[in-house]
């Protein structure tokens, strides 16, 4: 199992970012009035924001890169690695972090590539992150995460629209003597059409018919092009893998789970996630949400979670578990320390 | 667990009109309230009671709630 130790690196800083535009999902058709109330208790999801058509992924992390800069006072020579995470990138080709280097106006001396994962993704780029500034004799690290995944999905599919929202995220680290991160990192691409965009790719490229739209039940209306995701598979699939990931780190990690004093997961759906939470035997308490207020942003909801809930709190954990998972099939966890990061409030872009 | 608490918990996912009406030969997926959202429900229920998992295979292989006790009693 790839458990491991990665020393001396820190998280400096985190700033979030999300469209300005709100959707409630006491506007959206589920079909009938009692299924939307369903849905809001049970997946725990009310608000979601959405981005404008031309905005995308980077430009929500990059409005967030270039505060946590401001706010931390880092010098933008001094990143040496930027890393994009995203299932939403700007272009096929050519990979965005380079437009996105361009844009932050970092120097040239700075090694920039994207990354394609969802929603582990802020628990793997952290990892590859810290294990690249780590072979550096110098220098720091900007991960940025995010999707902007509304532009994917059909708004007449009830099984995801209700589901997704838009945020980006910006991440710093560097070296620091003494800090220790640890990391348990699975994939399993055997179920890897659980949650799956068919059409635009070269297995199925693009053509005419990836636009047609078709009824796959009641409610369900969508094309090729749009992401289609199997909710029941994905609920087995956490219930299943998780807590005994997140058990296999904490005991290599030598801590008790009663140490954690903050517990950040992927905001994927409420009742998922408790029933994740009450297999580990987490304290309620320990397990903040932001799935109400910001729906389910794929790669970026860690960061958007930790940033709702620390934002303005002066002392801030410094045994926290992060845990994400979801398309690949991928998932991971990570025990991190935040006790010296600055957090922002999340920003409207 | 025996097929009397499987029913009872997989009754107890639904509203009390809605529950009063379900027994072991309930076609589950006729029932009024059944959704995508109450299998959900159901998986995290049965879960949480007897820690056996029921998959997204069993309920769309199952018709009845006997058929789905059968399904997870034989993991």
């Amino acid at each position: 199992m790839p458990i491991f130790n990665i020393p001396n690196v820190k998280i400096s800083g985190i700033a979030s970012s999300v469209p300005v535009k709100v959707m409630d999902n006491n506007d959206y058709n589920f079909g009938t009035e009692s299924e939307k109330q369903l849905f809001i208790k049970t997946v725990g999801i009310r608000y979601r924001r959405i981005a404008e058509k031309g905005t995308t992924a980077s430009d929500l992390c990059i409005a967030a890169a270039n505060k946590l800069m401001e706010q931390i006072g880092w010098e933008r020579s001094e990143i040496k690695i930027l890393i994009f995470i995203s299932q939403t990138p700007d272009y096929q080709i050519p990979f965005t972090a380079s437009i996105i280097q361009d844009k932050l106006s970092l120097t040239k001396d700075c090694m920039a590539f994207d990354i394609n994962l969802g929603c582990s993704g802020y628990v793997y780029g952290l990892s590859i992150a810290a294990s690249l500034l780590n072979s550096l004799s110098a220098g720091k690290a900007l991960l940025l995460v995010g999707d902007c995944s509304s532009h994917c999905i059909s708004t007449n599919d009830k099984s995801v629209t209700p589901l997704f929202s838009d945020a980006g995220s910006a991440t710093a680290l560097e070296k620091k003597e003494g800090e220790t991160m640890s990391f348990n990192l699975q994939t399993d691409g055997n179920e890897f059409d659980d949650i799956i965009i068919q059409d635009g790719g070269m297995k199925s490229p693009f053509s005419s018919d990836s636009l047609l739209y078709k009824e796959i039940e009641p409610g369900i209306n969508r094309a090729a092009i749009n992401m289609s995701l199997d909710g029941l598979k994905i609920f087995n699939f956490a219930l299943r893998e998780i807590p005994g990931n997140v058990n296999n780190l904490l005991a290599h990690s030598i801590i008790d789970v009663a140490e954690i004093e903050t517990a950040f997961f992927h905001q994927a759906n409420l009742l998922m996630n408790e029933s994740i939470r009450k297999k580990l035997k987490i304290n309620a308490d320990k397990v903040p949400y932001s799935l109400y207020e910001f729906g389910n942003t794929s790669s970026a909801s860690i960061p958007i979670t930790i940033c709702n809930k620390l934002h303005n709190k002066e002392t801030k954990p410094k045994t926290v578990l992060l845990c994400g998972f979801g398309v690949g099939l991928s998932w991971g966890s990570a025990i991190a320390d935040l006790s010296s990061a600055k957090i922002l409030p999340i920003i409207e872009v | 667990m025996n097929l009397n608490d499987f029913t009872e918990k997989f009754a107890s996912c639904f509203t009390e009109k809605e529950a009063k009406t379900i027994n072991q030969s309930t076609e589950f997926r006729k029932l009024e309230e059944w959704n995508s959202m109450m299998a959900l429900i159901i998986i995290s229920t049965i879960d949480e009671a007897f820690n056996l998992t029921l998959t997204a295979n069993d309920l769309r292989a199952s018709t009845t709630i006997t058929d789905l006790f059968e399904r997870l009693t034989k993991q």
